[in-house]
């Protein structure tokens, strides 16, 4: 990746780290509707910020991911597109290309959701493409900014999806170990 | 896991196998994969640049195609890739595969019914399996199997299994893969 100076991208290399608590946030999703990270609460999410509506179709970020949507279901996943376009842009993106999850608006004051992310760049007002997977607790996984030109794909999301659930799974265990162990203890 | 899986260069994540439809000697000491669509035009131009390359390197390039189809921008890619499977379980998948990209802009199922003819298919067959997604399973797992190997677009080539990210104009995928091919040699 090419470096950038400071003065060109302050926030460059600041994107929030997994481990890191996500941010709460509320957005418009539509004219009539706004969603709260804290919704999903007890699910993954998946926030993928864009730079913007529109771009090139083949190789187009927002395409992949709705093909892949199944994919990231089988994990029970909700994906969250986010860029600073306003809800009636990212309406006729959505309707045009047929997408199948939300798209959000961090539109007003712009940017600030992603700033809190730390994937705002400042010289060209839109956000970094950058992804985080975030568990069902609140906290951040797994985070990832791709160069601006390049789609990232969708095999890092699934990989941090996967492990989520195994860590999941690894908890149940866990937990069901520690009362068979508590309930032979009783007996 | 903090790690970036699109950082490094993609690997293929589903060998090549029976399951595959090859052109080109097992032993050969290049092997080009393609992620592709039938309906992206860019997927289109990139068929008679390999068809270019495969005559160029005969024997010493083994050439597979896998289905890679974004059926919510091309409405006709997930049938179309579903005919070739069709017409290879009648053994003309390559043939199939060619005039689907001959014939972009028509591939609707009855025209596919009209190049299963062309092909002197057995059409009852073929639009029987059509009409059941027969194929669909097929389709769905190399479209999966090129996610998780971190294909954003189409057309995605990998070489030698890892993924192909220069140009794939006649002079660069030929260098690539002819350079491919030393690397194959030399180990």
């Amino acid at each position: 990746m090419v470096e950038r100076t400071e003065n060109e991208n302050p926030n460059c290399g600041s994107a929030l780290k997994a481990e890191t608590t996500a941010p709460d946030f509320t957005l418009s999703s539509g004219p009539d509707e706004k969603v709260s990270l804290s919704d999903f609460r007890g699910r993954p999410v998946i926030l993928a910020f864009y730079p913007a509506d529109w771009s090139p179709v083949c190789g187009d970020q927002m395409a992949l991911y709705n093909e892949v949507l199944p994919e990231f279901k089988r994990f029970n996943a909700e994906l969250l597109g986010v860029s600073v376009d306003g809800v009636w842009c990212h309406q006729a993106y959505r309707e045009h290309r047929n997408l199948h999850f939300r798209l959000l608006s961090d539109f007003e004051p712009k940017g600030e959701v992603a700033r809190t992310y730390g994937v705002y760049r400042h010289g060209e007002g839109v956000t970094e493409r950058a992804l985080f997977v975030i568990d069902g607790e609140g906290r951040i996984a797994w985070s990832y900014v791709s160069p601006i030109e390049v789609n990232p794909g969708a095999d890092g999301i699934l990989n941090a999806l996967e492990s989520l659930s195994g860590k999941e799974v690894a908890n149940v265990d866990k937990r069901n170990k520690r009362e068979s162990q508590t309930k032979s203890a009783s007996l | 896991m903090s790690t970036n899986a699109t950082s490094a260069r993609a690997k293929l994540s589903l060998p090549v196998s029976e399951r595959d439809h090859i052109i080109g000697p097992e032993d050969a000491p290049v092997t080009l994969v393609e992620y592709g669509d039938y309906e992206c035009p860019y997927c289109g131009a990139a068929h008679l640049i390999v068809k270019e390359v495969q005559k160029v390197m005969g024997n010493s390039l083994r050439f597979v195609f896998r289905h890679f189809p974004l059926t919510q921008i091309h409405p006709h890619a997930e049938v179309a890739a579903e005919a070739a499977e069709s017409a290879g379980a009648q053994n003309r998948f390559w043939e199939m595969h060619d005039l689907l990209y001959a014939n972009q802009q028509l591939l609707d199922p009855a025209h596919l019914v009209g190049f299963a003819e062309e092909l002197t298919l057995d059409t009852v067959k073929f639009a029987r399996e059509l009409r059941d997604h027969v194929h669909h399973e097929h389709v769905r797992e190399d479209f999966t199997s090129g996610v998780r190997s971190g294909v954003n677009g189409t057309p995605a080539f990998f070489i030698n299994g890892f993924r192909y990210d220069g140009s794939w104009q006649f002079g660069p995928l030929l260098k690539a893969l002819e350079d491919g091919s030393v690397d194959a040699n030399a180990i």
